[in-house]
């Protein structure tokens, strides 16, 4: 294979993809753990779990 | 804001999520000037275009090596103060810094087999690098074995503590062992021995890996403060059915 990387453009490319590979799996697990998280809140306050700290402040 | 209001969980997730837009922001743009910078980049007069994998493997290394100094530092914020912010940023760091790390094992390897005619050869460098990656792989672990979170933090950051002494191993290897990987040649006393060139983007791409490093950072903390808010929830429950 060669272009203008040279002779070693698949060992190039191969590596940018590597990286971007491992860089789209951080964002994704980031992304869909704080959606999965955010979720179980929002089902345990729906069924009256709030936070200790809220449960505990003054209605105005 | 005071500083100690920081170290208060829900006000540190507040202020997480004020700051990310900015980060993420701002790191886009900074990867937007490495990567066109590092396209421009001229060849290497001895690698020619296979130059262009150092602009993401050195970043890579660098915060593969980081992401444990934070954590060091994180595990003497766990031990000493007992902060719980401390533990929160050090099992965030964690699986961050196992990525860059395995990062550089692949790059640093898909650039030696064209450079020195083999994917992997056990010198020190490569050796201690490798020796980081399962570091991580065993805090990860042990964050998972232990099911209370104050004492999963207590055993990793003694496991963090004990593993710091690899980090100067890393750095020095090149100078104590005869390595196929070549000397330093960015942070070195006597001045860089790198081209201008090529320096520019080099050091234009850690900066941009460094923002990716700390937005990722950020957004897993308050995840893992989210993950613990929740835990307290369904422990209350629990304890409210029992």
């Amino acid at each position: 294979m060669s272009t203008a990387l040279g002779p070693y453009a698949a060992f190039i490319v191969a590596a940018y993809l590597a990286a971007l590979v491992i860089v789209a799996a951080l964002v994704a697990w980031i992304m869909l753990d704080q959606r999965y998280l955010m979720r179980l809140i929002e089902d345990m306050e729906m069924r009256g779990m709030g936070r200790r700290s809220r449960r505990g402040e003054k209605k105005p | 804001m005071s500083l100690i209001d920081l170290a208060n969980p829900s006000r540190f997730s507040e202020l997480a999520a004020r700051l990310l837009p900015w980060l993420i922001a701002v790191t886009l743009l900074a990867f937007a000037i490495g990567g066109i910078s590092a396209y421009l980049a001229p060849d290497d007069y001895q690698q020619g275009a296979t130059v262009k994998i150092m602009f993401i493997h050195v970043p890579a290394a660098w915060l593969g090596i980081f992401a444990w100094v934070l954590m060091s530092v994180a595990a003497l914020g766990t031990l000493v103060w007992r902060h719980p912010l401390a533990d929160v940023a050090a099992k965030a760091a964690a699986p961050i810094g196992a990525a860059f790390t395995l990062m550089c094992l692949l790059t640093g390897s898909l650039w030696g087999r064209p450079m020195w005619g083999t994917y992997w050869v056990w010198d020190a460098r490569l050796t201690s690098v490798l020796i980081l990656f399962l570091m991580y792989l065993g805090v990860i672990a042990l964050w998972r074995t232990i099911e209370d979170p104050t004492h999963a933090a207590r055993a990793a950051a003694v496991l963090t503590l004990v593993g710091l002494i690899n980090i100067p191993i890393i750095k020095f290897s090149v100078d104590w062992w005869n390595t196929l990987h070549q000397g330093a040649s960015v942070l070195r006393l006597s001045g860089s021995t790198i081209h201008v060139s090529i320096l520019v983007p080099l050091l234009a791409m850690l900066v941009a890996f460094t923002l990716l490093f700390f937005t990722l950072h950020l957004a897993a903390m308050r995840n893992e403060i989210l993950r613990r808010r929740l835990r307290t929830m369904m422990m209350i429950q629990a304890q409210a059915a029992a």
